[in-house]
């Protein structure tokens, strides 16, 4: 506690000064290199990923949600829309994992908001790093809770029955296809994030956007058993094509036009809402 | 060495609304000195510094660093500072030693340059035993000095402290202010705002005087302290007492009239040499003129404001100044009455 550097105000005239100014003004660059960027944006995910492991309690919904939801909805609609459980999981499971990669996208927008109301953003702002990287290191950790809730999601299917017909490989083309749509998606609520005034407002505003989104698709029901009217909203609902996605690669193996156009859609919110969040994180300075 | 000031401002401005929070505000602090920024809560000055340091943006004027405008090329301008806010900015989830690790990261070190450093600066702050405890179990000033060590990672040769030792004890001030001392002694500028007079006095080259967004004076901290001379006297007249001859006497012995209360019977005068309060008792006994009591204090930043501005700290957003009041300085009694005394007798 004592051992501080200085002596005590006795030694005030002072030497000639150590640091020289302009060759610290010389060494300075305009902006950060690419090499910089990409080296911020893995110390924040280090960040990221030493916070998930301090508070295990985040995984709690990325963990519960796809164990409890899918034998739920199994059991609840299985005899329903498919006549028993075990016709339904094939039509069920690839819904859930959509559903359950869109809840934890919503839970990357929250977790943002919280953490730039943390006195610690001051100092990411303060300092000389690419303004990206704050944004986009916690959402490459993310990538691991993504994956978490597609595997548990698969795993609790097979657990009650589900026998994929795309094979292994099937699978982890499916589980691959959710997790990068999820990481896409996580900008668009990355976006919300810097934008709301507060975590729950977030929170709020993602649930409004998420909800009908999952509902009226054909996540958890066959499209053709809906009215006209909504049955055009699901084919155009790019959830829908993550589902159809995941299911022709899971049921199938088979890599069809949907996956295509759920790569595309990912792409396509990436483009829109990387820059979107990186310009309102900045406007927040 | 060089002739650039480490910071040069012209007639800096923020906005808030119709509000000027910084008002065409004029600075220059020269390379290798403390520059202390003085005012009371909601003057401005986190305000300025955070201008200053682009953390905000600039609404009018321009300002720049070592000769680099801030404006327009904030992302070398990050290069020149540290910056220490008011509120700890260190990551609550992680230790001293993973925080100081990724702010070495973040700024481009090595991995193995990044531990080092980290290691180097926390046995430099006196942190090596709580190098991996949880920062939420640390003290108020082990944060400060944290916070402050991150500031320091890439030697900037200017560092901006925001209040640097509002809220600690009397003794973690004083360290706080031996590091200070030592950043400069490195060939560090530091430029830090401070609510305390006695702060500035103690580290600070030259001072400049912030109300309500305009700077309302600049010099050393003894000029500062002549133009209200160097301790007060305070006199409380008891009830029915003759305040037009207590004036008079006071005048007579210090040549200088008191500034009075008259509803209260409150009179205070310059001092230039404390000694000289007994000449006034002395006189006031020969007068017959009774007091209630008698309190000789140096002066507040209050007395210094009211000399300056002609009003006290206390017309802002509250001023919070009896909230942690410093060692060397009068402990207030009340927050919002401008004097302060050090020794009161009663009767």
């Amino acid at each position: 506690m004592n051992t501080l550097v200085a002596e005590p105000s006795a030694a005030r005239p002072r030497s000639a000064p150590a640091v020289d100014p302009a060759a610290a003004v010389a060494r300075t660059r305009a902006r950060p290199g690419l090499g910089d960027t990409f080296n911020q944006t893995f110390a924040m995910a280090w960040r990221a990923l030493k916070k998930m492991r301090r508070n295990p309690e985040q995984f709690f919904d990325v963990a519960l949600q796809p164990l409890l939801f899918t034998a739920m909805f199994a059991y609840v609609f299985g005899g329903a829309i498919s006549g028993d459980v075990d016709s339904y999981l094939p039509l069920l499971i690839p819904g859930i994992v959509a559903q359950t990669v869109l809840t934890t996208c919503m839970a990357t927008g929250v977790q943002m908001r919280e953490d730039m109301d943390k006195g610690v953003f001051d100092r990411f702002r303060s300092l000389p790093m690419s303004r990206i990287a704050p944004l986009a290191g916690p959402m490459m950790a993310d990538l691991i809770r993504y994956l978490i809730a597609a595997v548990l999601t698969y795993l609790m299917g097979l657990i009650l029955g589900y026998r994929p017909g795309g094979g292994v490989l099937g699978v982890v083309g499916a589980v691959l296809l959710a997790v990068f749509t999820g990481w896409a998606l996580a900008w668009a609520f990355t976006w919300i994030g810097t934008l709301a005034r507060s975590a729950r407002s977030v929170q709020g505003i993602s649930m409004m956007i998420l909800f009908p989104l999952t509902f009226l698709s054909n996540a958890f029901v066959p499209a053709d058993t809906l009215p006209g009217w909504l049955e055009s909203f699901t084919r155009i609902n790019p959830v829908s094509h993550l589902v159809s996605g995941t299911r022709d690669l899971a049921n199938n193996g088979v890599i069809t036009a949907q996956v295509g156009w759920t790569l595309l859609a990912g792409l396509a919110v990436i483009v829109i809402f990387m820059p979107l969040s990186v310009a309102s994180y900045k406007r927040h300075l | 060495m060089t002739a650039t000031p480490a910071v040069r401002a012209d007639g800096l401005v923020k906005r808030f609304g119709d509000f000027r929070a910084v008002d065409r505000i004029d600075l220059e602090v020269r390379h290798g000195e403390i520059f202390g920024v003085l005012g009371p809560n909601g003057a401005g000055k986190t305000t300025m510094l955070k201008m200053l340091a682009t953390l905000l943006p600039i609404d009018g004027g321009r300002a720049e660093i070592f000769g680099v405008d801030v404006a327009a090329q904030p992302h070398r301008v990050r290069q020149l500072i540290g910056v220490t806010g008011q509120y700890a900015s260190v990551d609550e989830d992680l230790s001293a030693t993973e925080n100081l690790w990724l702010f070495g990261r973040l700024q481009g070190l090595k991995a193995a340059d990044a531990r080092a450093t980290a290691r180097r600066l926390l046995e430099q702050f006196g942190l090596e035993d709580a190098a991996e405890r949880k920062i939420s179990a640390f003290s108020g000033g082990m944060r400060r000095r944290l916070d402050l060590a991150a500031s320091l990672i890439t030697r900037p040769p200017l560092i901006f402290l925001d209040e640097p030792t509002t809220g600690l004890d009397p003794r973690t001030r004083g360290q706080m202010w031996n590091t200070i001392r030592g950043l400069v002694e490195d060939g560090c500028t530091v430029l830090l705002t401070t609510q305390y007079l006695d702060e500035a006095d103690q580290l600070a080259d030259r001072v400049c005087v912030i109300d309500q967004g305009r700077k309302v004076a600049e010099g050393t901290p003894d000029e500062l302290k002549t133009q209200v001379g160097d301790s007060t006297l305070q006199l409380q007249l008891a009830p029915g007492a003759d305040q037009a001859l207590a004036r008079e006497v006071v005048f007579r012995v210090l040549g200088e009239e008191p500034v009075t209360t008259p509803e209260s019977g409150r009179m205070n005068v310059p001092l230039d040499v404390a000694d000289r309060a007994a000449d006034v008792l002395i006189a006031l006994r020969e007068a017959a003129v009774s007091i209630s009591s008698v309190s000789v204090a140096k002066p507040s930043l209050d007395e210094v404001f009211l000399a300056l501005t002609g009003h006290g700290t206390d017309t802002g957003t509250g001023t919070g100044t009896g909230t942690a009041r410093p060692a060397g300085v009068v402990p207030g009694q009340d927050t919002n009455s401008p004097d302060k005394p050090v020794m009161e007798k009663a009767r």
